[in-house]
């Protein structure tokens, strides 16, 4: 502030005036991402999200280590036994304990499942910001390429690809990541195509900055909330994905605890009376999809307001 | 008042001490903090202030319109003798239908774009219960009410295919379609061109007296409010600080603030190498601070002790004038925050230009039609000048400061040269010295500066890559250029988004003048700013020149801003050329009729009513231009058949002053009321609105300066 007969240059005052005197209005500013943090913890779709993915991400990080039982033990003499106090969840054809399969069977799914959802969201990313920045010719030919991809059906694309490589979990990453892909790029090439027009872009070019940098380091930070939300959702549906095709056998092999190989040795079982082979590890597939669902509904409403 | 009420009317809005709060994380924050104000039957009453004042949250209150998060928790409205706070819900839907109408500031987002408009406009009737048939035959005659002039027509359209100023013509038919006893405006015609915005004054004047409707008219520009408000309130903080009669606020302002406010404007001709700018201190306190016993103590030259004790009452001044200050009887004494001092001129008029561009075309290409954005432009700058760009939206400044940057790729036969030497059409083939010499700062700083880096980084990374240093070398440069710009160094590690728009733009200004740039390209640089920031950062822009002997092109619609800082003026019209010379000789008659039309709709403070120049229509489209001259179709000074068949060159009608017009200089004169011989041209003529007198205003000003 000025004294009367001593003026100040009121332009340093404007800028001296934004330090922590000025509070509101850094206040504000700061807030954007505390502001998205606050509507997430306080959101309840994300909370029960993050409270049924918490489960499970412990189950796959302790699993072996708390299972009552060793979850690849056959006994044969109590093959196919009632859910019990014994066996919580019952027993298998070939005497292994569900529960404990279960419970096993986590580490397997969160493991191959974000992985491929990372590689498809890595190269979708890439893609999309390729073709959203360069539009033309080049967004022209990868954007058909994209849609040609995406009309193919994932889980016929997969097996066709498990059958020619041989059934692997890497083949299963790598093929389920590259499937994902278009679906990503596309998001993200929305994304791009108003973020390049802003000017900041401009002022990068304004200095030489290779088309690298301003892909990668100018513009990809700013398109980091729908990477984040396409990811969720992306990782929900790879679940779902693999488990499918280990249910078909062309995923994981036996004898791992895997979900979807569960159901798949048992479901003709069913008619027999003998459900809880399949039951439990559905529902462990099914909870499992819904928390990251219930997640990725969250990380929506709080980034893409 | 045009419609004097009836002496025991009820006001048709009587607001008092209406106080509202925002929850903003958690915690109530007062946003009004008891705000008075009546708007009587049949007047047009104003509100102004700078944004964050609480303009748009009293309209919004009005209406008990407010969003999700606020409340009101203190003081009642009345709209029509009603309060509205015991309205219910329906009562409340039924006085926004047929009562109390508002228009928005951006008709684009008012407007339902997957509706025909006869369908929106028809649905304000057939919402009162008139027969859907009558409906379209009403819709049809509200619309030619507002002067458009194919209703018909426009009915069928949907309202992307109108442009702003058509929109916001539907907009307000659909307000006045109800026949309401209160129209709020908010800011209508912010978005407009100022040849537009005259356009819809004029209707909105026009309509009122046809109507006889009460105005609750918010905007932040107060030559609008001057023109349009029969009574002006001045908000800040969300307190009434000055209320009175529009001419005698205006003209004798009698808070700080509003002292303030008048004087941040460039205005009555002022000029930088006259004056500097006087600009407002510090800030506006944040929604829910705790305020001073005086709102405005903090920035106020005038605070005494009794300031930060003792609240203001709302002194009565007399003649339905009130002011919330003590010290209302010296409030025009308020000292300057900024010293008058101009700033000198470093044009060095002997230099070879810095930039040169000749015979400059772009031709965009689009579902087969060619659109000449620019067409056929040769200009220079000196180095230390600054050229003004002017004209409407649409008119090719942005694309021809791209094309001068290299940001976009001029036709071929184009020449851009720098310091005689041509450079090649894309940035990516200039060389490193070439990128630096030219740099721009943007209209928008949230746009222009990454939302994701520190200003450390977005300053630093400028001087990285255009002067290649690194390590303390660089840290000194950005000491530097921080102090320049009068960048406080210890927010060097916040966000974009942590600082005020103010601080935005300095950052930009900044990472512009990071290489020693020759030329700088001001794109609307302060239409995002609020007033007093506006001029806090054109004194600035003066400065750097002068420090730096760099050469603006300013672009810029506020032409009293373009006349603060501009040497020469260049006036494009669908990317050509149609008057260049020196910025006093292109601001006085005879000039180009474009350019008189475009000066003469500015509104003005000064309260003066000058008869105006209408121009027809609207912009051509750019894709199919008219014969001729281009401006033909519009002219209000068309001189005949030649004018539609053959495109005038543009000629040197006086030595450095270039126009593109048929009619000859002579006759241009007399057509604008002037005459050619007898220095200097008669500047009192009616004829002639932007004559450089030195208007009692400015005066005013003068001696205020010179008391403390």
């Amino acid at each position: 502030m000025s004294l009367p007969g001593q003026p100040l240059s009121s332009a340093f005052d404007e800028a001296l005036a934004g330090t922590p005197a000025a509070g509101p209005r850094r206040d504000e500013g700061r807030s954007a991402r505390r502001e998205q943090l606050h509507l997430l913890v306080h959101s309840k779709t994300f909370i029960a999200g993050a409270i049924i993915v918490g489960f499970w991400v412990l189950c796959a990080i302790l699993g072996e280590a708390v299972v009552p039982k060793d979850p690849l033990a056959t006994d044969p003499l109590s093959d196919l036994a009632a859910p019990s106090g014994d066996n919580w969840f019952g027993t298998d054809r070939l005497g292994r304990d569900v529960f404990s399969r279960v419970i096993a069977g986590a580490q397997g799914i969160l493991i191959t499942a974000p992985a491929a959802t990372l590689l498809g969201t890595v190269l979708g990313t890439a893609l999309g910001l390729i073709t959203g920045y360069f539009r033309g010719a080049v967004d022209d030919v990868l954007s058909r390429v994209v849609d040609a991809f995406l009309a193919l059906p994932v889980v016929i694309v997969g097996l066709l690809a498990i059958v020619s490589l041989g059934p692997s979990k890497l083949t299963v990453i790598v093929v389920i990541g590259i499937v994902f892909a278009p679906s990503i790029a596309r998001t993200v090439r929305a994304a791009v195509l108003s973020e390049r027009e802003l000017d900041y872009v401009a002022a990068a070019r304004l200095r030489s900055e290779r088309t690298p940098y301003v892909l990668f380091a100018e513009i990809l930070p700013n398109v980091m909330g729908p990477v984040m939300v396409e990811f969720t959702v992306r990782l929900g549906y790879a679940i779902f994905v693999i488990a499918g095709l280990t249910f078909l056998g062309f995923g994981i092999q036996p004898p791992a605890p895997d979900w979807g190989l569960q159901v798949f040795e048992h479901y003709g079982l069913i008619s027999g009376g003998f459900w809880w082979p399949v039951l439990f590890p559905a529902m462990a597939i099914t909870t499992l999809v819904i928390g990251v669902n219930l997640l990725a509904d969250g990380l929506t409403q709080a980034f893409e307001r | 008042m045009s419609a004097p009420a009836p002496p025991q009317a009820a006001p048709a809005l009587d607001v008092r001490d209406l106080e509202v709060q925002y929850r903003i994380r958690g915690i109530w924050r007062s946003v009004l903090r008891g705000v008075t104000l009546s708007v009587a039957e049949g007047e047009s009453y104003g509100l102004v202030g700078e944004s964050g004042c609480g303009k748009s949250t009293t309209a919004y209150a009005v209406l008990r319109y407010l969003p999700r998060n606020g409340r009101i928790n203190g003081g009642s409205v009345n709209v029509a003798g009603q309060d509205v706070a015991d309205m219910s819900e329906g009562d409340v839907q039924r006085m926004r239908a047929e009562r109390v109408s508002m228009v928005y500031q951006n008709p684009g987002s008012a407007l339902n774009p997957t509706l025909r408009i006869g369908a929106q406009v028809a649905e304000v009737y057939t919402l009162a219960g008139t027969d859907p048939k009558l409906a379209e035959e009403r819709a049809e005659g509200m619309l030619s009410k507002v002067q458009i002039a194919d209703p018909g027509s426009v009915m069928r359209r949907y309202p992307h295919q109108l442009s702003g100023g058509m929109q916001q013509r539907v907009v307000i038919a659909m307000a006045l379609a109800k026949d309401p006893s209160l129209l709020i405006l908010d800011e209508p015609t912010t978005g407009l061109d100022a040849t537009v915005e005259a356009e819809v004054l004029d209707l909105v004047a026009t309509l009122r007296q046809e109507f006889g409707t009460s105005v609750l008219y918010i905007s932040h520009n107060l030559d609008v409010i001057a023109r349009m408000c029969d009574r002006v309130g001045v908000l800040y903080a969300g307190r009434l600080v000055e209320e009175g009669p529009v001419d005698a606020v205006f003209h004798d302002p009698r808070h700080p603030y509003a002292v303030g406010l008048l004087r941040c404007i460039p205005r009555g001709g002022v000029r930088k190498d006259r004056e500097r700018l006087d600009t407002i201190p510090g800030f506006l306190p944040g929604l829910g601070a705790e305020l001073p016993a005086c709102v405005y103590v903090d920035r106020c030259g005038l605070a005494q002790d009794i300031c930060s004790t003792e609240e203001p009452p709302f002194f009565d001044l007399g003649g339905g004038r009130h002011s919330r200050c003590h010290f209302w009887e010296q409030a025009h004494e308020l000292p300057r925050a900024t010293p008058p001092a101009p700033v000198p001129n470093v044009i060095e008029a002997e230099a070879a230009p810095v930039v040169r561009a000749e015979s400059l075309s772009k031709t965009f290409k689009q579902e087969g039609h060619e659109i000449h954005a620019v067409e056929d432009i040769t200009l220079a700058l000196r180095p230390g000048e600054t050229l003004g760009l002017v004209g409407e939206s649409g008119s090719g400044k942005t694309t021809l400061a791209r094309l001068l940057l290299g940001l976009t790729e001029p036709d071929e036969g184009s020449v851009v040269e720098l310091d005689g030497k041509t450079v090649a059409g894309a940035i990516a083939k200039r060389d490193n010295d070439q990128v630096r010499a030219l740099q721009i700062v943007f209209q928008n700083p949230d746009a222009a500066l990454n939302r994701r880096f520190s200003i450390h980084r977005i300053i630093g990374r400028a001087i990285t890559k255009l002067l290649h240093k690194t390590g303390s070398e660089r840290e000194d440069r950005l000491q530097e250029l921080a102090h320049s710009v009068r960048f406080d160094i210890r927010l060097i590690q916040a966000r974009p988004a942590q600082l005020s728009g103010g601080l935005k733009q300095r950052v930009a200004i900044a990472r512009a003048f990071a290489g020693d740039p020759r030329v700088v390209v001001c794109d609307e640089p302060t239409s995002a700013l609020d007033v007093s920031v506006q001029a806090a950062i054109l004194n600035l822009l003066a400065e750097l020149q002068t420090d730096k002997k760099v050469a603006y092109l300013f672009i810029s619609h506020d032409l009293g801003v373009v006349r603060y800082l501009s040497d020469r003026i260049a006036v494009l019209y669908l990317g050509r050329l149609m008057e260049l010379g020196d910025a006093a000789r292109v601001f006085r008659a005879p000039h180009h009729p474009y350019t008189e039309a475009l000066l003469s709709s500015i509104p003005s403070a000064e309260g003066e009513r000058r008869e105006r120049i209408r121009l027809e229509g609207e912009i051509p489209s750019a894709a199919n231009p008219p014969s001729g001259c281009v401006f033909h179709t519009r002219c209000p000074r068309k001189w005949g058949d030649i004018c539609a068949q053959e495109q005038p060159p543009l000629r040197e009608f006086e030595p450095g002053h270039f126009m593109r017009c048929h009619i000859p200089l002579e006759e241009l004169a007399a057509k604008q009321g002037v005459t050619l011989d007898g220095p200097p041209i008669d500047n009192a003529s009616p004829g002639n609105p932007r004559a450089p007198v030195p208007e009692p205003r400015a005066s005013d000003a003068q001696e205020a300066d010179d008391t403390p």
